[in-house]
């Protein structure tokens, strides 16, 4: 594995994504959300979909209210990106598959330095 | 691991709000896992695909031969989203817009001399390495539940008569089990003779929400006549939310899942009771999209059952599973059990080696790759090739040639 550049920060705002190909041809996505940036496996664990290509959406959260009455659905704080192929859904910080915690896509390492950003992969 | 493809991926996501959308592209590691897999060296047929005719209906309205529903057809046609000629259903089978490829295909570009429908068709097949796909329409699937029976025979005559003048004459990888007007017993006897031996079609199709019973003796002609011609009668799952049954549910998942199941689980129950398989012991009948966990459900309730009240079936002469096991089954949506031996249980009990077919369901949203049949551990090589073409290709009368282009297979390109 090496350094591969993503971007320049200056150019990489929250809510921006790129792929990057590693020297084995696998393939990075890297995400920039809130000051923060990670970096998944492309492969969905599903079946191989581009997971980190599809929708970026809050996680849905139901509402219950006093004695457990279901009042609603809103989107939490929590951000998921979704696998365009079939939807399967991973939870941006973590890499999480939500429908199965224990499922996990591979998470690598980015850097910055000197106003540019790199992923390990 | 090295993949072997001549062209790296883009270095880019793209605006997922308003840039081009190729299918391609979101298919790329499909075709990945083609390469790798090597489908090259074999033939990979989709018992079960899917294109959206309503994108057409323009063209297809003009087919329907009587003039005064051709008209009100055509007239519905230039005012979408307001209330139709045709009947529709709820469903947000996107997932709220998550599949992106169902509002991408309409940016997907297209030379405007081409026929849309089989250029996009022909690059998700060679982009998971498909061979041959049994196409099949998508709204239609619904049209069983249409109020007025005279409406259903005039789209399923314009549907198949445009389907097979602008598509099956046209791409010798496309076949199609064409529309079966169900709920008019005699109008499908004559689509059966009136296009039973047009070019690409391999047999026929009723979809299964409607509420018809198979064992109607309206219907026994157009099995023999089926029986006589060697074409496979296909029924193709889907839902009915306006079910009693099915309107208690809140959610498309619960709908989808149980709906799927619930109408084919009574149509095969019917076929298997009333002694069809016997009246009928060479008609080929396939059952499509409903996974295969309820065949084998259905296969141990019916026996039990059985063995305590043969006077209740009395044209049986064999366990109710083991005509079941003569029938065909398409494989998705495939359950994936964590535990696969209960998934390998499943195949031994259908005899998957020579009764399961392989289908994609593509485009839409809970679609399969082949990967699902290749990549079991316990399935010998002869038993992959022949759930995912082998056993089709015979069933269809199909020459097993391989025809795919794999985008960026090196070695067959």
């Amino acid at each position: 594995m090496r350094e591969l550049f993503v971007a320049r920060k200056s150019e990489f705002n929250s809510g921006d994504r790129r792929i990057v190909v590693n020297d084995h041809g696998r393939e990075v996505g890297v995400f920039s959300q809130d000051e923060g940036y990670y970096a998944y496996s492309n492969y969905c664990l599903h079946s191989g979909g581009p997971a980190c290509e599809g929708l970026m959406i809050n996680r849905v959260q139901e509402v219950l209210g006093p004695g457990k009455i279901f009042e609603g659905e809103i989107f939490s704080d929590d951000v998921h990106f979704v696998c365009p192929w079939h939807g399967f859904e991973y939870d941006l910080k973590t890499g999480e598959c939500v429908g199965n915690r224990q499922l996990k896509l591979r998470k690598y390492d980015v850097i910055e330095r000197d106003g540019d950003i790199y992923v390990v992969a | 691991m090295d993949i072997p493809f001549k062209n790296p991926p883009p270095s880019e996501v793209r605006n997922l709000a308003g840039g081009e959308f190729s299918t391609v592209d979101q298919l790329r590691h499909a075709a990945e896992q083609a390469v790798t897999r090597k489908y090259r060296d074999f033939v990979i047929v989709d018992v079960d695909s899917h294109h959206y005719e309503n994108e057409s209906y323009r063209e297809v309205f003009k087919y329907i031969d009587s003039p005064v529903i051709r008209r009100a057809a055509l007239e519905s046609a230039e005012r979408p989203g307001r209330s139709s000629l045709l009947n529709g259903q709820v469903g947000y089978q996107d997932i709220g817009g998550r599949i992106t490829r169902q509002r991408g295909r309409a940016r997907e570009k297209t030379e405007p001399h081409e026929q849309r429908d089989i250029v996009m068709t022909k690059r998700w097949m060679d982009s998971m390495g498909v061979d041959y796909a049994c196409l099949f329409p998508t709204p239609m699937l619904f049209l069983g539940l249409h109020p007025q029976p005279e409406i259903e025979v005039a789209l399923a005559q314009g549907y198949n008569r445009w389907l097979c003048e602008q598509i099956l004459d046209a791409e010798p990888r496309l076949v199609s089990m064409l529309y079966l007007p169900f709920n008019d017993p005699e109008a499908a006897y004559r689509t059966v003779k009136e296009f039973g031996h047009r070019k690409g079609v391999t047999g026929f199709m009723v979809t299964s929400p409607r509420y018809k019973p198979v064992h109607d003796n309206a219907y026994m002609k157009t099995y023999a006549l089926l029986e006589e011609m060697g074409k496979p009668l296909s029924f193709h799952a889907a839902y009915n939310w306006n079910d009693q049954s099915m309107a208690m549910m809140n959610r498309f998942i619960s709908v989808h899942a149980v709906g799927f199941m619930m109408y084919n689980m009574i149509h095969l129950t019917n076929w298997v009771i009333n002694g069809l398989p016997e009246r009928f012991p060479k008609l080929k009948v396939m059952w499509i999209e409903s996974g295969l966990t309820w065949v084998y459900s259905l296969m141990q309730r019916l026996d039990h059952s059985y063995m305590m009240r043969t006077s209740d079936a009395p044209a049986l002469r064999r366990k109710p599973s083991e005509y079941m096991r003569e029938m065909y089954y398409s494989s998705q949506p495939m359950e994936m059990p964590d535990d696969k031996s209960i998934l390998e249980a499943t195949f031994k009990m259908i005899k998957a080696d020579t009764q399961l077919v392989w289908s994609s369901d593509y485009p839409h949203w809970d679609f399969d790759l082949p990967s699902v049949i290749y990549d079991l551990p316990f399935l010998d090589e002869t038993a992959k090739r022949n759930i995912l073409g082998g056993t089709a290709c015979k069933l269809f009368g199909i020459d097993p040639k391989v025809v795919k282009k794999i985008p960026g297979d090196v070695v067959s390109a």
